[in-house]
């Protein structure tokens, strides 16, 4: 029994840490008033950079790669969604197809495989001594991929810049109301930019850590949705660092259950409906029904500023 | 300036597509394949469909040529391109062709048609489908015999009809040599998510699996990676899959996509192509078990055991169920 518990949420967290990444992303960019469906092509992008990164260097540079390049992403999306005023969504989806088109191009013309890259070395696991030896909590803790403890040390700063630092308060004021942060000579474009390229830093490495953390190589597609999942755990979690990092831990906690539920085969609850729980669960946030879940007032509204 | 950039767009997209293509020589038969959303490099039936594509090229100098598909929405445009250019037979690989393949080969009564898992019916179309769960039964028999914890795995893809096959013929190998063992059943519901693969392989190794299966397209790499970090064993699927791990992948069950491609268009270039289901097992090597590349990994015990049982299924002794309602 307890090492099914063990068990359950040792899976439960390595599930959520691409997402609580992802989330924490997502949630910096809407926080600012930029909404970022990117999320996924970036994760994607990030994965493959990572494993390329970790062939031809090391891990840790692959992971370094991967969120330089996941900024560099980000920018453009800034670029086109910030300066050019063009729809979000539209830009966002461009990003998404691009990624799938590069990774899978680049796939076959470095490794000639147009499926999955060959084993490159991971990032290991990180092991922490004292917490090793308590029952469930060690065998849970103890020893992870270290991006697992970097999404929960992440979480804290975020939570920090977001809620107590005048930059949080920035990037909160640009997304409720532009007019009135641009009027007490906040800069609402650059701060909006920098939130945005924030997000490419997050899935970056969100995206390493589907590829060299939980695995050590590339597969085609293989965010395989969590990008938009994660935007689903930042709305569950009313774009609060915290919020998200439930959030995500609850979908992960749905997938770990509906894995050992079908094992030892209970089948009590069929299990599609436990692999719909995260989208339910978000459309009944936002519909409401499960507290109110409110975005940023701005979210999604270029900001043009007002001649004198 | 804007038919410059028409011309650039145009000149691209055709080397794009070329890219894709391979040289044939020019002879008087042309086969085209289409492939599904997984693409070239899946290391699966794509893949496989391909390789009897390019045997069939090299054995009869028939002229070859591969599309990919970057959506569903893909498959009806493609397979008309090919129709639309003259070739003489078109492949469309995998069972989400049906649609497609219905409505073009229809409107090209003179073009032969192929599709792979599932059955398509009209004068020009042959469906080859395998017989997935003799292949399953084998390596069903490989893990019976090897689990030491008498609890062994299977993680399927998408549960559908074609992947409860594998299931079947599975559970029926290795309650067939192993009665008391037992079998852990788990989808993904996915075919593209190595990371779920890989956790529900965890899962079920945490259960006391010992060996685990998998049908489930690239959620399989993750299954195979989680054997080697448990030093556990895997079962790979569809092509051999030891390179993954070597050491912690036991056997494969093949599935000879390449076999069938190959033997219907030698059918056509003979001049007797058959419409209809052309259906692929063990009689007619259309699936089959990988040997270890490991001597020592699958004693010859088990190896004997395999042989009779194939033996078995071939002459009709031993029936597969192909559904696990049948179990």
């Amino acid at each position: 029994m307890l090492a099914n518990l063990t068990a359950l949420l040792s899976t439960t967290l390595r599930m959520a840490t691409p997402l609580i990444l992802a989330a924490l992303g997502g949630m910096f960019s809407e926080r600012s008033g930029v909404i970022n469906i990117a999320l996924e092509g970036i994760m994607l992008i990030g994965a493959f950079t990572a494993m390329a990164g970790s062939y031809f260097f090391s891990p840790w540079i692959g992971v370094l790669g991967a969120v330089i390049v996941g900024m560099i992403i980000a920018a453009a999306h800034a670029l086109v969604s910030i300066s050019f005023r063009a729809d979000q969504i539209v830009s966002g989806t461009a990003i998404n197809i691009f990624a799938a088109g590069i990774t899978g191009f680049l796939l076959r013309l470095i490794f000639g495989d147009a499926g999955q890259s060959p084993s490159v070395q991971d990032v290991g696991t990180w092991k922490i001594p004292f917490i090793k030896n308590i029952p469930v909590i060690g065998g849970v803790f103890g020893e992870q991929i270290p991006f697992v403890y970097i999404a929960l040390i992440l979480v804290a700063v975020s939570y920090w810049i977001l809620f107590k630092t005048p930059f949080g308060l920035r990037i909160r004021s640009v997304g409720e109301h532009p007019a009135a942060a641009d009027s007490v000579g906040i800069n609402v474009i650059g701060m909006r930019y920098i939130a945005v390229i924030m997000s490419g830093f997050f899935a970056g490495l969100a995206g390493a850590s589907l590829s060299i953390g939980l695995l050590d190589l590339f597969v085609k597609n293989m965010s395989s949705g969590r990008g938009f999942i994660a935007l689903a755990a930042m709305i569950f979690g009313r774009w609060t660092p915290h919020g998200a990092m439930l959030a995500a831990l609850l979908f992960g906690f749905a997938d770990a259950l509906q894995m050992l539920a079908q094992t030892i085969g209970l089948t009590f609850v069929p299990r599609q409906f436990l692999l719909m729980a995260p989208y339910i669960l978000t459309i009944l946030a936002l519909t409401g029904v499960i507290g109110r879940s409110t975005p940023p007032a701005a979210d999604g509204e270029p900001y043009i500023k007002e001649e004198v | 300036m804007k038919k410059l950039s028409l011309f650039v767009i145009v000149a691209l997209t055709l080397t794009l597509v070329m890219g894709f293509s391979a040289a044939g020589t020019a002879q008087d038969l042309k086969v085209g394949m289409v492939t599904d959303v997984g693409g070239l490099g899946d290391e699966s039936f794509n893949d496989s469909a391909w390789r009897g594509l390019q045997r069939a090229q090299e054995d009869f100098g028939i002229e070859i040529n591969v599309i990919e598909s970057n959506t569903m929405t893909d498959y009806t445009p493609n397979l008309s391109s090919f129709a639309e250019q003259g070739y003489d037979m078109v492949w469309g690989v995998g069972f989400l062709f049906t649609d497609a393949m219905g409505e073009v080969a229809s409107m090209y009564p003179d073009v032969k048609f192929g599709i792979i898992d599932a059955v398509v019916e009209g004068p020009n179309v042959v469906s080859a489908t395998f017989k997935e769960h003799e292949g399953s039964f084998l390596v069903g028999v490989v893990a019976g015999m090897a689990t030491e914890t008498n609890k062994t795995g299977y993680i399927g893809g998408m549960e559908t009809s074609l992947i409860q096959k594998f299931e079947a013929g599975f559970r029926a190998g290795v309650k067939a040599v192993n009665p008391d063992a037992e079998v852990f059943v788990a989808y993904t519901g996915a075919f593209d998510d190595p990371q779920a693969g890989k956790e529900l392989a965890f899962t079920q190794y945490d259960q006391g699996a010992d060996v685990i299966y998998h049908a489930s397209g690239a959620c399989g790499i993750g299954v195979i990676k989680a054997a080697k970090e448990r030093g556990l064993y895997a079962i790979g699927v569809d092509s051999p899959q030891y390179h993954l791990a070597p050491a912690y992948v036991l056997t494969s069950m093949i599935k000879r996509v390449d076999n069938a491609v190959y033997n219907e268009i030698k059918k056509l270039y003979d001049g007797n192509f058959e419409a209809g289901v052309q259906v692929y097992g063990l009689d007619n090597n259309g699936v089959g078990i990988y040997r270890p590349q490991a001597e020592n990994m699958v004693a010859q015990e088990v190896i004997d055991k395999v042989d009779e049982y194939k033996e078995k299924i071939i002459s009709g002794e031993v029936v597969v169920p192909s559904s696990p309602d049948e179990l």
